[in-house]
């Protein structure tokens, strides 16, 4: 197979890594959705800890992202 | 990886590519401005010593401004000022307790530094937080200082941190080097996130914007191929989108950063009260 060619399937298949941070991220922020639809004054107090958890969470999609690039332009 | 700078262009080359090829990883490349070397090594003035320079004098130079002449009722630059601090004075209490306040200074010249950095490099050529180099020596930093305040305040208690309370003895053999493992990919991580959501948010910016360019050069042919216009115009909305979320992303890791520093340091400060 040309060398090229693998580059691209092998940087295809290193992005499947983020449908688990994206499924992360939707189980994330739906239940902070639901807390904060039943206890909207305590929401705002959360918030903090949203986006920390969001930032963690897509850290881990973002390490397939840089395996995918270095695949591609390494 | 910037040093394979030929490779990529012989790439494109060799396809044959009748549009010009997009080259993300070439806005990454460090040069030296000013050669400089003393021994064996290699101290150059660079275009990334450049950019941090430029953010550091930036970030001391704001907050002097927002301070210079603190009112009760705040100007307009104080009160940016004195959000920024209450930010990360609020994360640092919530999370380490009573002893934030020496810590405080750490966390907010990391949040202040990283923030300006990231926001520097979506108005500059050049970002330093997309260097592993840059990344990677804040997150051994960080992670040094957390040991160092570690061993100093609990002395060789510290090694309780490997022991998570309430574990039955026999999976201890088991738990202990999960645990080892765990806290000595801090520093990885800490570097690996900061680095890939910079180096990957300009890569995508600069993929779209090749987009725009091949896109409306694609349309200029005449026919179908004016769609070619419609699609670039769809590249450049998605460009502007995209920016917008860069200059989020840019301001969130660096507090990311600094709470995860909180984070880390409330674990071998607080070690007996978990």
């Amino acid at each position: 197979m040309d060398v090229h060619a693998a580059k691209y399937i092998g940087a295809g298949l290193a992005m499947l890594g983020m449908i688990g941070a994206g499924i992360g991220l939707g189980t994330l922020f739906g239940n902070y959705l639901q807390g904060a639809l039943r206890n909207p004054s305590a929401a705002a107090g959360e918030r903090p800890m949203l986006f920390l958890g969001m930032a963690l969470t897509e850290a881990l999609g973002i390490f397939a992202l840089v395996i995918a690039f270095i695949i591609l332009f390494v | 990886m910037p040093t394979r700078r030929s490779f990529v262009v012989a790439d494109a080359q060799e396809e044959g590519a009748s549009a010009p090829m997009a080259e993300p990883m070439k806005q990454f490349l460090v040069h030296p401005i000013v050669p400089l070397h003393v021994g064996g090594l290699d101290l150059s003035i660079t275009n990334s010593t450049v950019s941090m320079a430029v953010a550091a004098v930036i970030l001391t130079g704001f907050f002097t401004l927002a301070f210079a002449r603190p009112a009760v009722v705040p100007s307009r630059v104080q009160s940016v000022g004195e959000l920024l601090y209450g930010l990360i004075d609020d994360l640092a209490h919530s999370i380490i307790g009573h002893s934030s306040a020496s810590f405080f200074p750490l966390v907010f010249s990391l949040f202040g530094f990283i923030a300006t950095m990231n926001l520097l490099g979506m108005f500059l050529v050049f970002t330093p937080t997309a260097q592993l180099a840059v990344t990677a020596t804040l997150a051994l930093l960080t992670i040094l200082i957390v040991v160092v305040v570690g061993f100093w305040k609990n002395g060789f208690g510290f090694f309780k941190l490997f022991v998570p309370s309430g574990v039955p003895i026999a999976l201890l053999p088991l738990m202990i080097p999960i645990e080892v493992i765990s806290f000595l990919v801090r520093p990885l991580t800490l570097a690996l996130r900061l680095f890939g959501n910079m180096l990957g948010g300009h890569v995508v910016l600069n993929i779209f914007g090749s987009f725009v360019v091949g896109l409306g050069l694609l349309g200029l042919a005449g026919g179908v191929a004016t769609l070619g216009f419609f699609g670039s115009a769809l590249a450049l909305s998605s460009i502007v989108a995209l920016i917008a979320l860069e200059f989020i992303v840019a301001f969130l890791q660096a507090f990311v950063f600094a709470a995860l520093t909180c984070v880390y340091l409330n674990d071998v400060v607080n070690l007996h009260s978990h």
